[in-house]
């Protein structure tokens, strides 16, 4: 490859809960992410005119978040008018697919400074929005026997045999490890406070997570989609499984990713960009990598795809210091260990969506800024992202600081 | 009936167990201040303590129901405080929040005018009655000082009525009387009786116990005509910016917040949008604008019509008999605007057709007005006998006051004005309308120089609500005191000068359309020059009122001064009468009415730049940037206002400012010419009077004034 796509820097902001209760309720997506291109021209006495292309996620784009929100911020953050700007939606990926395609605009040599990130404010434009064929036209449903990724997370457990109190210690600790790291500033680095008209802070810090959690606790939750599967989707979903005699439901909101309002910004350059604006790069994208699986359990691509971007950076598992996998629901981020033969112990080391929440397009370049944060704080050198995606899909990112 | 005062609300609990809170703090009117917070905070709380409690109502002890924010204490709030009002705005909101999710019914019984925060208070109760009485109004005014309704008032609007009706209220700031108010849906019942609104309101509480809860609150609620989602609230917004804009052109923040601020209403639930509001108006309280326009509409406004600028200890003077001095324009405009005032007026001309033509605009207005609906047949009648056109001295007899308006001519005024003294003895007082002829040299010609005033009304008489009197070297205080009555007595807004070469008004104005000859003379592109001051604010462009006010006029008034050798002794204006003289010398270009000026104007009312000013003046490669341009347009005016205050041209800051906003357009932003300079910066304003000196010359020195006031850290007021 021609040019080396560098990570200048990663930022995010914080995540608050997705309803009108939430934090960030106030503030307007196109706000949150004008506040993240504020502060990465802050940080960096950053030229904005020298930015190519803004490329951010995106996965309700409609109504506030519609029409190429990624260059209504731009305008917003009132960068120079030169920049560009795309709003990108590959489901859950899309942010991680921001930073992909940036490190291949950087990698092609064609364009030289990009912002990738995504953004979504789920309490103002819900989940479901957009709409879209693949679940509300029947015609299209029936044929690609579409099921809701929450039975598909079901299934994932039903297969592995993973139990309730399975899925709720992978959640516990989850919750655990992130109040730890807040508590002790691991993302202070990372996180930028979102501020009123008037500089008042609205919210400077994570507040989705729940440091209180416990087993009983968790074990006490009802089921999210029992009723769902009841209504006829179990059947779909046996019909491809066959050997299923049984769905256990064991999701449940404590263990499935939170709905959070939230957004994120990752600078990535080439080699003549950080000269220009003596910029030093933290890091590097290695390799990317992108596929699908079966669309009817939906959550199965993660492994996959981090064997696919392993084997494009001619690697091994081993290779890695730190996984980042998304914990979108619980049975998906211990179906990814399981898949690569990896330990808990260096995967989602400062928890995960379980407990700080999962703001859709968003969430893959904040996958980002904590790993990059957390190689460097433990002074290690590689890390993988990878995340479950709509419709089967895998994305991964192998990332090493430099 | 248990009675509970609270400091500022009166208290009482009648035997059905209906509260009623009358407001009554201390002051003549109830203000949304300190007192307030701590008196709403206590009655809520109050209110929650009852054991048995059927409903309540609000109503106030005052002839006002409620006056609204406390304009005062805001202004005091400086940069770097916008976090401490947020919290002080919220704590508002939150005890009206309260009020209105008790579970009993709240009505307001409106029974004086209730704008702003007085409507906000209404609008947390779930029913609003209001007297019947045209002095009974509510609104939100905020607007218009450059704030926005935060104590709920946009976001319950929007609730209440929808984004379409509500949106003009809030933009507009109007007052609305008791029958529009019932129109817009702001109020639910009109009374008659003043003595029966408590009742009325009980009557309704008795009746309407399970009436507590506010549509916003109920289950299910959906904001009328819909919220963001909605393809007709979709398209209206992505227009509201423009239609905005085209009223504001982006120099107000206020209407703009509130506009932001009714699209987050439609985006988020009701308590998040009432946070939103809370921070909008934090921001806006310390804006130069608001600070700007408060100081100026507001405090000095009321100082004004307070008589800051009337001579204390003389008696109130009401003129029952008007006399007049010529039909024309002036004359007979001035005659309207008295008649409509209910004072007898002369109206004298040379002739008694000249005169009877004169009426006839009087005429002419009532009867726009009876078509309008505004009158009756019988008003105009009566209106009408109140002028009495004449060709003689003799019926001038009796006046209280005599206004001489003939022809801007020194040798004629004076001869009319000695001649009327003839008649009528010298005592009775004499004002001569003018906007450039020296008063003392008027009035030194004629007897009794010192019942000699000038009172410069501006054109057209009706629609300007400013007057400047201006004083003679030798006017007395008995004159002024005459002539101020009578300003306000036909309700205009007077401000006093002394007397100068062009006075306030006419002086820095003339460095307006001296300005944009300057620029033109620079090369610029002439629909530049115009833009640009229409994007600092000028209501019209310099050339556009250059040709209003005619070349020819601009000629004239240059050939005067010449004569009695003052000619730019004040200042150096000579660009504009340059190019005035040479239009008119080689092209014949008087001005819009004399066949067109910088401007060709077409049967249809459009008009276009003469394009022979192309070639003659233009020159492509000339760059100038933007803001040196809006600055030059801005700063010469602003730096003759202070040359005036320096000068004791003008008597008060209060007057340069007023003078400057209503008389000859200063942006509405600026808060007056004089204003524009304490939120500006005394420092800043300096430093860039220096800079525009070394680009563009010696008439943007900062003046003495600013000079000494920043040095002592002092501001104008």
């Amino acid at each position: 490859m021609s040019n080396t796509a560098y990570l200048y820097d990663a930022i995010r902001t914080p995540r608050s809960k997705g309803k009108k209760d939430g934090a960030l309720h106030e503030v307007k997506p196109v706000a949150l992410g004008a506040c993240l291109l504020r502060e990465l021209q802050c940080r960096h006495d950053l030229d904005t005119s020298y930015v190519d292309d803004v490329v951010m996620g995106c996965v309700m784009p409609t109504g506030e978040q519609g029409g190429d929100i990624a260059k209504t911020i731009v305008q917003f953050a009132n960068w120079d008018e030169s920049v560009a700007g795309v709003q990108l939606d590959r489901f859950c990926a899309s942010g991680l697919e921001a930073v992909n395609l940036a490190a291949m605009k950087i990698a092609s040599g064609w364009e030289d400074l990009v912002v990738a990130g995504g953004v979504e404010s789920m309490s103002r434009v819900p989940m479901g929005a957009s709409g879209g064929s693949w679940l509300n036209d029947p015609e299209i449903s029936q044929y690609c026997t579409a099921v809701p990724q929450g039975i598909g997370a079901d299934t994932i457990a039903t297969l592995e045999g993973w139990t309730r109190e399975d899925v709720d210690a992978y959640a516990l600790e989850s919750q655990r490890r992130a109040a730890y790291a807040q508590k002790n500033g691991f993302f202070d680095k990372s996180v930028v406070p979102i501020l009123d008209c008037n500089n008042v802070v609205i919210s400077s810090k994570d507040d989705f997570i729940k440091p209180n959690s416990t087993l009983e606790g968790l074990g006490a939750l009802r089921p999210s989609f029992e009723s769902l599967g009841a209504m006829g989707f179990d059947l779909l979903m046996q019909r491809k499984y066959p050997a299923i005699v049984k769905i256990n439901h064991v999701h449940t909101p404590g263990n499935s990713s939170g709905i959070v309002d939230g957004a994120s910004a990752v600078l990535i350059g080439s080699e003549k960009a950080g000269k220009d604006l003596r910029l030093s790069p933290r890091g590097r994208v290695v390799a990317t990598a992108v596929l699908a699986t079966d669309p009817t359990i939906m959550l199965l691509g993660p492994g996959p795809a981090a064997r696919k971007v392993l084997a494009r950076a001619k690697m091994q598992v081993s290779d890695i210091d730190l996984f980042e996998i998304n914990e979108a629901f619980a049975s998906v981020a211990m179906r990814f260990m399981k898949d690569l033969d990896i330990s808990h112990e260096i995967t989602n080391v400062c928890g995960g969506a379980i407990a700080m929440g999962h703001p859709l397009g968003a969430t893959g370049a904040m996958l980002v800024s904590t790993l990059l944060d957390e190689l460097e704080r433990r002074n290690l050198k590689r890390g993988l992202i990878a995340l479950c995606v709509g419709g089967g899909q895998g994305i991964a990112t192998i990332i090493e600081r430099v | 009936m248990s009675t509970n005062n609270i400091h500022g609300f009166i208290y009482e609990k009648d035997a059905n167990d209906i509260a009623v809170v009358t407001m009554n703090m201390d002051g003549s009117v109830n203000a949304m201040n300190a007192q307030y917070r701590k008196a709403m905070s206590e009655t809520v709380d109050k209110l929650y303590s009852e054991v048995s409690l059927r409903g309540v109502v609000f109503t106030s002890a005052k002839t006002t129901f409620f006056a609204g924010g406390d304009l005062k204490e805001m202004l005091s709030v400086r940069a770097g405080e916008e976090e401490q009002q947020f919290q002080q705005i919220q704590l508002i909101k939150h005890d009206l929040r309260r009020l209105e999710q008790m579970k009993v019914p709240v009505v307001a019984a409106i029974n004086g005018a209730a704008l702003g925060g007085g409507f906000e208070i209404c609008l947390a109760c779930n029913h609003r009655i209001m007297l019947n009485h045209p002095k009974v109004v509510i609104g939100f005014p905020e607007v218009t000082l450059g704030l926005l309704p935060g104590a709920g008032g946009v976001v319950r609007s929007v609730h209440m009525l929808g984004m379409e009706k509500s949106l003009p209220h809030l933009l507009e700031g109007l007052s609305l009387g008791p029958k529009a108010a019932i129109e817009a849906g702001y109020v639910d019942t009109l009374v008659d009786d003043a003595d029966g609104l408590i009742e009325a309101a009980k009557t309704w509480i008795k009746s309407h116990s399970d009436d507590w809860q506010q549509p916003w609150d109920k289950k299910h609620h959906t904001i009328p005509g819909g919220d963001i989602w909605h393809p007709k609230i979709i398209s209206m917004l992505a227009i509201a910016p423009a239609a905005l804009f085209k009223k504001t052109r982006g120099l107000l923040p206020a209407p703009e917040r509130i506009l932001s601020l009714v699209g987050d209403t439609l985006a988020v639930d009701f308590d998040t949008a009432l946070r939103i509001e809370a921070r909008a108006l934090a921001y806006l309280i310390t804006t130069p604008q608001a600070k700007n326009i408060i100081t100026s509409m507001f405090i000095q406004m009321n100082a004004i019509r307070r008589d800051a600028s009337r001579p204390k200890n003389i008696g109130p003077n009401v003129v029952q008999k008007l006399g007049i001095l010529g039909a024309g324009m002036m004359g007979q405009g001035i005659a309207y605007a008295a008649a409509i005032a209910g004072i007898d007026v002369v109206l004298k001309d040379v002739t008694k057709s000249a005169a009877e033509k004169g009426k006839q605009y009087t005429q002419k207005m009532l009867d726009k007005g009876i078509s309008k609906g505004q009158l009756t047949a019988q008003q105009k009648d009566d209106i009408l006998q109140k002028i009495k056109p004449s060709d003689s001295y003799q019926d001038l007899i009796g006046c209280d006051l005599i206004i001489e308006a003939v022809f801007e001519d020194l040798a004629l005024k004076t001869k009319v004005i000695a001649q009327a003294q003839e008649v009528v003895g010298e005592k009775v007082i004499f004002a001569t309308n003018t906007s450039t002829l020296p008063i003392t040299q008027i009035a030194s010609s004629v007897l009794l120089p010192e019942r000699i005033i000038g009172i410069h009304f501006f054109s057209p008489v009706d629609k300007m609500p400013l007057i400047e009197i201006i004083c003679g070297e030798r006017s007395s205080e008995q004159t002024l005191a005459i002539a101020f009555d009578f300003v306000k007595q036909i309700k205009k807004t007077p401000i006093v000068v002394n007397d100068s070469l062009g006075f306030f008004t006419s002086r820095v104005f003339g460095t307006f359309m001296d300005e944009g000859a300057r620029l033109l003379m620079d090369g610029l592109d002439p629909v530049l020059i115009e833009s640009l001051a229409k994007q600092v604010g000028m209501p019209v462009g310099p050339l556009a009122v250059q040709d209003e006010v005619s070349q020819e006029l601009s000629k004239k008034a240059a050939a005067t001064h010449r004569e009695m050798g003052v000619f730019c002794s004040l200042g150096d204006n000579s660009a504009n009468v340059k190019v005035s003289e040479r239009l008119i010398k080689e092209y014949s270009r008087g001005g819009r009415y004399h066949g067109g000026g910088y401007y060709n104007y077409a049967e249809d009312g459009s008009k276009a730049i003469w394009p022979k000013l192309y070639s003659l003046y233009h020159k492509p490669e000339v760059e100038i940037s933007y803001q040196d341009i809006k600055d030059r347009i801005l700063f010469r005016q602003v730096i003759e206002s202070l040359k005036c205050l320096q000068e004791g041209v003008l008597r008060s800051v209060a007057d340069g400012n007023i003078g400057s906003l209503l008389g000859i357009g200063a942006p509405k932003w600026t808060g007056g010419y004089i204003q524009f300079v304490n939120t500006y910066g005394l420092d800043n304003f300096i430093k860039r009077c220096d800079e525009l000196v070394s680009l563009y010359g010696e008439r943007f020195v900062a003046p003495k004034i600013v000079v000494e006031k920043a040095a002592q850290h002092q501001y104008f007021d």
